[in-house]
């Protein structure tokens, strides 16, 4: 029990992420590469919309 | 009075008419007793992972976000964005915490933060602190929502210099609108935020066709944008270093905040389990990738050359340069909407935190349920017409300084609702501390920066920080209640008495917790 409940939480550090990707500006604002004219800047943000919900989904499927 | 053009208006009176009618047959949706205030407020805690989706996206992107972010990005570009990272990190936050809330509030009957609050920390006049934060805060973002009706209104030709022509359109729209809610509670805006979120779908779906393609592609629009910007010193394409640290500390602050708003726990509350809370945290991105595209009408905006009289207007005249008339229509009843679900909504919210933590707790102990919901009813009336009288006798500015100044307050509810859904560590009457001091340091950073601005710079060793005055005011805040709570617990203060139990935060069974109809007392 203890060890399953262990096994659990750990999972939910995958959320520490998208908080370390998106509050440390520095790693992203920038303009270059950019896709189809955008910049990276404004890409790379709209990556980790993706991102979250994917790492959000996985800790929901893993900790149910 | 000359109508920007009557198709365009037809279709959006069509809309808020058929929606109107949706509204007042809420209230026999999914029956339940509205002498509730479970009922009333809480749509019986019932809604599916479906309708919590619809809801919250109904309630969370409001008409106001669709005006004023592309309007933040038009006036400063990339530090306007910050809008995004916000609503990204937002979701583990409510992954993590707002499941634990709705077990602990479905266990005991809450159905405020400060009922929780009240629960936990037995201190009542730590839970009126709270509701009165949450109230005081949610008011001028319900006028808000009525401005950003408004411009749309205006761009539909509805003004004028008679009070007939500019404000009857408004105070009708919003008179329909207290009608249902007061007669179909949060089961109006639930089912009308489903109208919405589709509406608002297909028109920027839509938009991100139609606009860059008529604006020559988004090589072009940037490019164009960072001309336009390059000559302003305060704007930029890409964010300036100078800006990291109140970029992050904005997207920081406003997600932690998001939560602790009457509204948005409302609907946290309705749904009908922890996991359907835990599903919408993976699913209500989706919503957060359409404001981003909303973002970037901002920049749209920059290269089409667009200037607006107000910076309101960017988005409406966006839209009436590039969509065909009875898209425009559709259009702006979709922003209309956006208006209309979050300001019912957090009426009712405000009006639950008003019944509960003040009317119950200060006047009436005994009151019964139908006497608390008629409560409810009443104050969520007061509370629109009272947003609608402060809308047409403040200037824009004003109300959205105290906007801006809300979101600093509602923060420094942060450490009493939040930390009590873990462990009970910190005591009562520094909670009570952190809280005023949170609130008199974040007041005189936003007053000190005249409310032009939320970032407060101060000088560390030589190098000054930049940061939202809401995390400013939220970090001396924790210091309080921390150094506060260890030296009460030293002086053996006694701490009052806790009703909830470790076991009360995690549903149990989600299956044997589902609503069993209780005969609330």
């Amino acid at each position: 029990m203890k060890l399953t409940q262990n096994n659990k939480s750990r999972w939910m550090w995958l959320l520490i992420l998208p908080y370390g990707g998106l509050l440390l500006p520095f790693l992203y604002a920038r303009r270059t590469p950019e896709i189809f004219g955008v910049p990276f800047f404004y890409w790379y943000q709209f990556v980790w919309v993706f991102l979250t919900a994917a790492l959000t989904g996985i800790v929901y499927w893993r900790t149910r | 009075m000359q109508l920007l053009h009557s198709s365009a208006f037809l279709v959006f009176l069509a809309i808020l008419a058929a929606v109107s009618v949706l509204g007042f047959l809420g209230a026999r949706w999914k029956r339940g007793d509205l002498d509730q205030l479970d009922e009333w407020g809480l749509g019986g805690r019932q809604f599916g992972t479906l309708i919590t989706w619809f809801l919250v996206g109904g309630d969370f992107y409001t008409a106001y976000t669709i005006i004023a972010v592309p309007a933040l990005v038009f006036g400063t570009g990339a530090m306007g964005f910050f809008a995004l990272p916000y609503t990204i990190i937002v979701y583990p936050f409510v992954f993590l915490a707002m499941p634990r809330l709705w077990s602990v509030a479905r266990k005991h009957g809450y159905i405020t933060p400060a009922d929780f609050v009240q629960g936990r920390y037995g201190s009542r006049t730590l839970a009126t602190l709270v509701a009165i934060t949450g109230i005081t805060a949610t008011m001028p973002y319900i006028a808000l929502q009525l401005a950003g009706m408004g411009a749309v209104l205006a761009q539909l030709g509805l003004t004028g210099n008679s009070w007939v022509q500019q404000d009857l359109p408004l105070v009708i729209a919003f008179l329909v609108l207290a009608l249902y809610t007061y007669s179909s509670g949060l089961r109006a805006p639930a089912i009308i935020a489903i109208v919405k979120d589709i509406l608002i779908y297909v028109v920027v779906i839509a938009a991100i066709v139609i606009i860059p393609a008529k604006a020559g592609g988004y090589s072009h629009i940037f490019s164009a944008a960072d001309a336009v910007w390059s000559r302003h010193s305060t704007a930029s394409l890409i964010l300036l270093p100078k800006d990291y640290t109140a970029y992050a500390s904005l997207a920081l602050g406003s997600a932690l905040a998001a939560f602790m708003y009457p509204h948005t726990v409302t609907t946290m509350l309705a749904s009908s389990s922890g996991q359907v809370i835990r599903r919408n945290a993976v699913l209500l991105p989706a919503y957060t990738f359409l404001l981003g595209l909303i973002a970037l009408f901002g920049v749209v905006a920059v290269a089409a050359g667009i200037h607006p009289a107000t910076s309101s207007g960017v988005v409406p005249e966006l839209m009436t340069r590039f969509f065909s008339p009875w898209f425009t229509g559709l259009a702006f009843a979709a922003i209309a909407l956006a208006a209309m679900v979050p300001a019912a909504i957090m009426s009712i919210g405000a009006a639950n935190l008003f019944t509960r933590s003040i009317y119950r707790a200060w006047f009436r102990p005994q009151a019964t349920a139908q006497q608390e919901s008629r409560v409810a009813k009443n104050v969520s009336f007061g509370v629109k017409f009272g947003a609608l009288l402060f809308v047409f006798t403040s200037s824009h500015d004003f109300v959205i300084n105290l906007q801006l100044l809300g979101g600093i307050w509602i923060l420094q509810t942060f450490p009493a609702i939040t930390f009590g859904l873990w462990r009970r560590i910190f005591h009562h009457q520094a909670l009570i501390a952190g809280w005023a001091v949170g609130m008199v340091t974040g007041t005189s950073m936003a007053a000190a920066l005249r409310l032009h601005s939320s970032v407060f710079a101060i000088n560390i060793g030589g190098t000054s920080v930049r940061l939202y005055a809401g995390i400013w005011a939220l970090m001396a805040n924790i210091v309080v209640v921390w150094l506060t709570s260890m030296l009460l617990d030293r002086a053996g203060i006694q701490r009052n008495h806790d009703e909830t139990a470790h076991a009360d935060y995690q549903e149990q069974d989600a299956v044997s917790e589902l609503p069993v109809k209780t005969m609330a007392s």
